[in-house]
């Protein structure tokens, strides 16, 4: 053990070139499944630029047109440019999945350690995570939607509480693990505050799993607010997004099956893209499970 | 010693044997012209520290060496003549239990836990031999038998959890002898039991070896051990043979300076001349201290464990009071208890005078700096992400102690643990074991401490090095007259170190006394059994050192 950690004490640029080096020969998956998500990140702030119409209003002369020079993906029963629409739906789907990843991580972080290291919170914060999981997710969002309406930050809080017991499990379980290490206990006798054995010794440990659980939730809070916007209780329809497009293009299937056909691959490849990098992380920063698995 | 002699064929002949490291390691060759011979009849004892590629040997005759990453480049391994090097798998497959056989240091994990231990020892016999089911049965009763368990027709139903250590490695010797091989390899196998279990185990393998004839290669990093077993002695360092010969002239007259660093370094189980400290004030007071652990449950009646019960112990300034006992005996409950890691149940911890067993977390803190601890594995105690510097200063800072002069001062606790200054701002892992422990005792001298205590301090350390280290206890002890407590399973570091010695049994002290007069004439009958299992308690190890 002492050798194989002693090899690795190098300096923190050689350990910087050795990533870089090992991210092309051993996880050419997560650097195309970054890359995709730098495009998707990229579509989503230059929409505007993007040879993109108006996606919003309506145009009835150019209603129904199959994928063409002029409208590259097609366009919708009102007329409006399916491509415009896809693009702008970027913003959605990423902006959604991003703070649902980085509040359901907040909040778990938050719980997790406070349930892992006071243990009279532990039995009551665990039991109402556990009833939060009992919840079916689907339901539950639409229930807070449709009780405070929808906008983007209903929707954003309806995808992020029934993630935040995941995250708080994985959080807690870290914690009552690490708490008995020496250098914990090492760190108590020395009269360290509890706040600061919290920040100092036990989060830093919670980070590498936190940041590839977090992509999962990205991923999943994508697919729940596209599957939302399907069902009608996603963002209000002036807002375009994956879901709500492929929604409106249901009826028109059979007509005009590009409605559906273009957001849905967005929406597919970038799940895939999320899920494809959490999947590298998790090999680089936790080698002892990617070996496992 | 004489039919040991007689010039039989060797029945394990290793010749030259050379094993590569992977390419990115600290040295070329794990293994490197090994050549020694084991005779019939005899024990023949592989030493080492860590590191010294002993456990390469054994695994390379066992054909056990990972693939692809070491790789025996040279050499022969011939078993009764046949060079094993040259085998395919499965001619090594059909070999290993039949004609060798190997026990390993954890018998829990060398078990499989799902399977009761008579069909473990029972599978052997199914894959090598054409026995029908009431022969094997016969057999696996009569192999466990031979190892002394009790009962062994009820005993083969059970799991390996239901057993003792102890009982677990008797069960390994059992499958190991079931073929009756000609060579039994021993990977320390006695050195994660309690001494008592430990002299039992070594006294079986040698009535074994003895009945049976088997060879047996032992491998151990234990002196006491050698000294108590073994015919011929092999001594290993960086991969290399550096001595061997007759244990008894290699013991006494070791000729290679590394043998005579390693035999110098083995502390003596007679304590030296201590000065009385009688007269110093007491620092740390510990009255009627208990520790009961209960185990609530809605459905059934609680269960209570009494880890350490009415324990009273002094610590004088400037002294160090031993607590010596097996694993569970509750040293470490104590300890942790001392340091208010844990609540105690009840009873008093005074710390100059006052009472700190009841104290809140909040009035605790103050009294925190009084008390500070050394944990036994250095790799764990120190926060891999924090550099060193950061780690020593952490205590101090708390109380108020500003940063320049913080680490000023830890710069010159690194200067008195042999550490260079400069270092602080470098990471644990860039440390071996035994900087990290003292990296540890001046993260624990940095918030002058009236009482430190060494929870099994040195007890992970390579022998060697624990000379270091306990020297450099000491040393601390006279310069800042410390009070220790220094708890210990290993008898031989207690006698050197300790002016006087607690032994626990059960949570309880038994005895307690001057350390020469403890192991002078033990008084509890506990004390003595574990005095009497102390292996190579006979032997006198030499100083070499001005040799």
């Amino acid at each position: 053990m002492s050798a194989i950690t002693e090899r690795t004490g190098l300096g923190f640029r050689s350990r910087m070139t050795n990533l870089r080096r090992s991210l092309l020969a051993q996880h050419p998956t997560m650097v195309i499944g970054g890359s995709m998500l730098i495009v998707m990140t990229a579509c989503a702030i230059f929409a505007p630029w993007l040879f993109t119409g108006d996606p919003i209003t309506f145009n009835p002369i150019d209603r129904l047109k199959s994928p063409g020079d002029t409208f590259w993906f097609g366009t919708d029963m009102f007329g409006r440019d399916i491509y415009s629409r896809t693009i702008y739906g970027t913003r959605i789907s990423l902006v959604i999945g991003l703070s649902a990843a980085v509040l359901s991580v907040a909040f778990g972080l938050v719980i997790g350690l406070a349930a892992g290291y006071v243990r009279i919170l532990d039995a009551i914060l665990m039991r109402v995570m556990d009833g939060l999981m009992a919840i079916p997710g689907i339901l539950l969002a639409i229930a807070l939607v449709s009780l405070s309406g929808a906008s983007l930050l209903t929707v954003t809080i309806a995808i992020t509480i029934p993630e935040i017991p995941r995250v708080v499990r994985l959080v807690r379980a870290i914690v009552l693990s690490v708490r008995e290490e020496p250098y914990v206990e090492a760190a108590v006798a020395a009269g360290t505050r509890l706040p600061l054995i919290l920040i100092r010794h036990i989060l830093p440990n919670t980070i590498p799993p936190l940041i590839v659980q977090a992509t999962y939730v990205c991923a999943s809070a994508m697919l729940t607010e596209a599957l939302l916007g399907f069902l009608g209780v996603g963002t209000p329809p002036e807002i375009p997004s994956w879901g709500n497009i492929m929604a409106e293009g249901r009826t028109y299937f059979q007509l005009a099956p590009w409605i559906i056909f273009f957001p849905g691959a967005a929406l597919a490849l970038t799940v895939l893209a999320v899920n494809v990098l959490g999947d590298g992380l998790r090999d680089t920063l936790d080698p002892r499970i990617a070996k496992k698995m | 010693m004489t039919l040991v002699n007689q010039a039989t064929q060797p029945v394990l002949d290793i010749r030259g044997l050379t094993v590569r490291l992977p390419a990115r390691a600290d040295r070329e060759n794990a293994i490197e012209g090994v050549s020694f011979s084991v005779l019939p009849h005899e024990i023949l004892c592989v030493v080492g520290e860590s590191g010294s590629g002993k456990s390469v040997t054994a695994h390379s005759v066992m054909g056990l060496l990972p693939p692809k990453q070491l790789t025996a480049t040279a050499g022969q391994v011939l078993l009764q003549g046949d060079d094993l090097l040259k085998k395919t798998p499965d001619e090594m497959r059909a070999l290993r239990g039949a004609r060798m056989s190997m026990i390993f240091q954890e018998p829990m994990t060398a078990l499989n836990p799902l399977m009761s231990i008579g069909d473990q020892i029972e599978e052997i016999l199914k894959i090598h031999t054409d026995m029908n089911a009431r022969e094997r049965m016969a057999r696996v009763v009569e192999v466990m038998d031979a190892v002394k368990m009790p009962e062994p027709e009820r005993l083969i139903h059970s799991y390996p959890h239901q057993l003792s250590g102890g009982q677990r490695q008797r069960v390994m010797i059992a499958g190991a002898l079931a073929l009756e091989p000609v060579l039994l390899i021993a990977d320390e196998p006695t050195t994660a039991l309690d001494v008592t279990t430990q002299s039992q185990i070594l006294k079986l393998i040698k009535d074994i070896q003895r009945t049976h004839g088997t060879a047996v290669l032992f491998i151990t990093h234990d002196f006491g051990v050698v000294a108590e077993i073994a015919d011929r002695v092999v001594v290993m360092q960086h991969g290399l043979v550096v001595e061997q010969g007759e244990a008894k002239s290699v013991l006494t007259n070791p000729q290679h300076p590394y043998t005579q660093m390693l035999i110098s370094s083995v502390p003596s189980m007679t304590p030296p001349m201590r000065p009385a400290t009688a007269e110093a004030p007491v620092v740390l007071e510990t009255q009627e201290l208990c520790k009961t652990y209960s185990d609530r449950s809605l459905f059934r009646a609680t269960r209570e464990t009494r880890a350490a019960h009415n324990v009273d112990l002094t610590v004088r300034r400037g002294e160090t009071l031993g607590v010596v006992g097996e694993s569970g005996s509750g040293k470490s409950t104590l300890a942790r208890c001392i340091v208010r890691l844990i609540n105690p149940t009840s009873g008093q911890i005074q710390i100059d005078g006052h009472d700190i067993a009841g104290l809140s977390e909040s009035r605790l803190r103050e009294n925190r700096r009084l008390v500070q601890i050394i944990f036994q594995d250095p790799y764990r105690s120190l926060n891999p992400r924090r550099t060193v510097g950061a780690s020593i200063i952490e205590g101090p800072m708390n109380f108020g102690v500003d940063k320049a002069e913080a680490l000023t001062r830890a710069r010159d606790l690194m200067k008195l643990v042999d550490l260079d200054p400069g270092s602080l701002d470098r990471f644990p892992h860039q440390f071996s074991g035994g900087q990290r422990q003292r990296i540890c005792i001046a993260r624990a001298l940095a918030m002058k401490p009236e009482v430190l205590i060494a929870d099994e301090a040195v007890s992970a350390l390579d022998v060697s090095v624990q000379a270091q280290v306990l020297e450099l206890l000491d040393d601390v002890r006279k310069r800042f007259n410390l009070a220790i407590l220094f708890i210990t399973h290993d008898l031989r570091v207690a006698a050197q170190v300790c002016d006087r010695i607690a032994v626990m049994y059960k949570g309880e002290i038994v005895e307690h006394g001057i350390a020469a007069e403890v192991f002078g004439a033990p008084g509890h009958e506990y004390t003595q059994a574990l005095f009497d299992a102390a292996p190579g308690r006979d032997f006198e190890f030499g100083n070499f050192a001005a040799a």
